[in-house]
């Protein structure tokens, strides 16, 4: 008997990766989270047919096209509307939401405060690198004010936005923090992330080697939360308020039903859709 | 350092097998980031790499028999730190790296790998799982030998191998 045993998945995290060669920068952080997440899927023991990624744009935006399940690749900011509709439509699929710290919480901010908000069924994984890489090393919403580089000579002088926090008060239903440099354990957060019901936010570490090296450190910041997840909202909310930003792992784990309306018969056919659209 | 202990050769296999996959894909998905970015010299290399460690995948599914492996989930294996002994950091991936630069990551990453199966072959209370993993440290430690003569054809480039005056632009 080889390695393969009976006990194992299905499809091993190779499966899930397209023939697509990812065009990252050797040494970004994103590389190593596709891999998370073709490991979580593979022990999900997931068809790549009922598994959608849905991004926006940006570096981290580009994991649709690398992955090989349904996926699509949307405009800058929509990904969670795109990916709410298709996983209400379609509840039997897995749907998991890629994004960056500027599509998620600039362009996309508004969208995704209410997403928690309405608490789909989705996976949400940003991959912050308080940056937007893809555009050459502007300053995000998670960049740190005194972050001095040529485009915010001396720093922004803003103070970052807390994601975590935000999406605990706008009721995400599932939040968590990984680091790209611990591909197993962020794939474990992704796999407890997918089976949680409703919203399940995943911020991921994942340094921008480009225009921020100074996050090479990173992996001597990260440390595991001291506590273990709480589904009590008051804790939580002191929990994040105190985080230093670099606790990894589960930290809140709520009860909320998912929203799912209910479905009804389809009233159109694609084909009539579009024709309303036509020119 | 924590002391392993693994006193099952089904147990012993699936880490083996786990970690010559690991370096094997990680190897692969290196070459394929050199050749994206037109290093062709270290992406050979790392394709070189790859097919080296595909072969251990080979040897170790043919020592296994018919012994069953069990599947373990990528994060309960006892790795130290979480990931593969054997996983080059990639983080330090440059796509202007020299092959230097490659072979020594894939030294660091072979020093680790021989160090986890001594420890392994230090501590079983098991026979068999002592034998085989000594035979495993014994071989990452040829491999060790053969890196640093492979090492001597390319000597640490001088500083600036990594300025590019015509940086790679990515736009959407
Ligand atoms: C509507 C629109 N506005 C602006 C842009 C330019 N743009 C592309 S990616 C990006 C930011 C990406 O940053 P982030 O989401 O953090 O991703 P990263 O590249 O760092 O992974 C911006 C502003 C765009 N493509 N579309
Ligand atoms: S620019 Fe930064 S985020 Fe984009 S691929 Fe390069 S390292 Fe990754």
């Amino acid at each position: 008997m080889t390695a393969e045993t009976a006990l194992a998945p299905k499809h091993s995290p190779r499966d899930y990766k397209s023939d697509i060669k990812p065009v990252w920068c050797p040494g970004c952080g994103d590389y190593s989270v596709l891999g998370s997440i073709t490991k979580a899927f593979s022990e999900l023991n997931l068809d790549p047919e009922n598994v959608a990624v849905i991004s926006g744009i940006g570096c981290s935006s580009r994991i649709p096209a690398y992955t090989d399940c349904y996926g699509f690749h949307g405009v800058h900011g929509r990904s969670l509307p795109l990916a709410a509709g298709l996983k209400v439509a379609r509840p039997d699929m897995t749907v998991l939401v890629a994004s960056g710290d500027g599509d998620g919480f600039s362009i996309g901010g508004n969208h995704f405060m209410h997403a928690c908000r309405r608490n789909v069924d989705l996976t949400y994984v940003v991959m912050d690198n308080r940056v937007y890489g893809m555009t050459k090393g502007q300053a995000s919403p998670t960049t740190e004010p005194d972050w001095d580089n040529a485009l915010t000579p001396g720093g922004s002088g803003i103070s970052p936005f807390r994601p975590l926090v935000i999406a605990l008060a706008a009721g995400a239903n599932f939040i968590a923090r990984g680091f790209s440099g611990d591909q197993n354990g962020t794939a474990k957060l992704l796999k407890e992330a997918i089976e949680h019901p409703g919203f399940s936010f995943v911020q991921i570490l994942s340094p921008c080697v480009t225009f921020r090296p100074d996050q090479k450190t990173w992996k001597d910041d990260v440390h595991d939360a001291a506590v273990d997840p709480t589904d009590e909202i008051g804790r939580a909310a002191r929990r994040l308020m105190t985080d230093d930003g670099f606790n990894t792992g589960v930290l809140y784990k709520g009860e909320r039903e998912a929203f799912q309306p209910p479905i009804g018969e389809a009233t159109a056919t694609v084909a009539d859709l579009e024709g309303k659209f036509a020119l | 350092m924590s002391t392993l202990d693994i006193n099952n050769i089904g147990e012993f296999l699936a880490h083996a097998h786990a970690l010559e996959a690991e370096a094997a894909s990680q190897y692969a998905d290196l070459a394929e980031q050199m050749e994206v970015h037109n290093n062709t010299e270290v992406a050979e290399l790392f394709h070189k790499l790859a097919e080296i460690e595909g072969k251990h995948i080979g040897k170790i599914d043919d020592k296994a028999g018919d012994t069953p492996i069990p599947h373990i989930p990528p994060w309960e294996y006892k790795w130290e730190g979480g990931q593969s002994p054997e996983a080059v950091v990639d983080m330090d991936a440059h796509y202007m790296m020299t092959p230097h630069h490659a072979l020594r990551m894939s030294l660091k990453a072979e020093e680790r790998a021989a160090d986890f199966f001594q420890r392994i072959a230090d501590n079983t209370t098991d026979e068999e799982v002592r034998s085989l993993s000594a035979e495993m440290a014994e071989e990452e430690r040829d491999h060790i030998k053969w890196l640093n003569e492979w090492l001597k054809k390319y000597p640490e480039p001088e500083n600036g191998w990594d300025e590019d005056m015509d940086p790679p632009m990515l736009q959407e």
